[in-house]
């Protein structure tokens, strides 16, 4: 039987720790190991933090949803921004020699690196959905 | 409460700064730089991050961390990490920022290394 938790958020810093509070709070209810709960936490918080910062742009009367979904054989996570969107692979590789000191750009690479797909899509109503699963 | 506590130590014309906590989006990320930018103004240019207490991080720590690396040395210093936790340690090495920062497992080596 598959397990959802649903959330909305404000276009605010702080809702990113909110957000990975929740989502590692429901993998522990659910049993999951350390290890993936980890990489889960480290996913929710880049991606709230993607669409705060980056979808949302801050922009208060706008929130982003979380739906994190437990379906016995993986982890689902997806969260929406309401924002114009961007294209992922326009972003500069930061493992790339010439933007290693740069200062962000990193939480593609992290959210990439700690789940085992990561997909972007624009909802039919508007914003980006970023849509990760982390097989269990 | 904020999520990180800096303390600073000072051996010799090394400055160590103790960091326990979460170095992460918001107020993490804003106290690590405040902490650099007071020890630039205090004329102090080598500083070694001590990140055993560091029980998380993100990609803006992470970022936090390059920013704090690239404003010492254009003052002149240099910054050193020690005893990164194997988390840290991933994510610098996914990030390739291992090939950056001199990292120490030894305070006294690091200090050394300063000389």
């Amino acid at each position: 039987m598959s397990k959802t938790k649903e959330l909305t958020l404000p276009s605010k810093i702080e809702s990113v720790d909110e957000a990975a509070v929740n989502a590692e709070a429901f993998a522990r209810e659910i049993g999951l190991s350390d290890e993936v709960i980890s990489a889960i936490d480290l996913a929710v918080r880049e991606s709230v933090a993607n669409a705060v910062k980056h979808g949302n742009k801050l922009d208060a009367t706008k929130n982003v949803d979380v739906t994190l979904i437990h379906s016995g054989k993986s982890f689902d996570i997806a969260v929406r921004d309401y924002g114009p969107g961007f294209v992922p692979t326009e972003i500069p590789d930061p493992t790339d020699p010439a933007n290693l000191l740069n200062a962000s750009g990193r939480g593609i690479l992290f959210m990439r690196s700690f789940m085992d797909t990561v997909e972007w899509s624009e909802h039919p109503q508007g914003g980006m959905v970023v849509s990760m699963t982390k097989r269990l | 409460m904020s999520d990180i506590n800096i303390s600073e130590r000072q051996a010799g014309d090394v400055t160590i700064l103790d960091l326990e906590g979460k170095v992460t989006i918001g107020e993490g990320s804003v106290a690590l730089r405040n902490a650099i930018r007071r020890l630039l103004g205090e004329g102090k240019n080598k500083i070694l991050m001590n990140l055993a207490g560091v029980g998380y991080i993100d990609s803006s720590g992470i970022g936090e961390l390059v920013s704090s690396f690239t404003a010492v040395n254009k003052e002149g210093g240099t910054l050193k990490l020690l005893k990164l936790t194997q988390k840290i340690q991933d994510l610098l090495a996914i990030t390739k920022l291992l090939t950056v920062f001199d990292v120490f497992d030894d305070e006294a080596e690091a200090l050394a290394s300063f000389e």
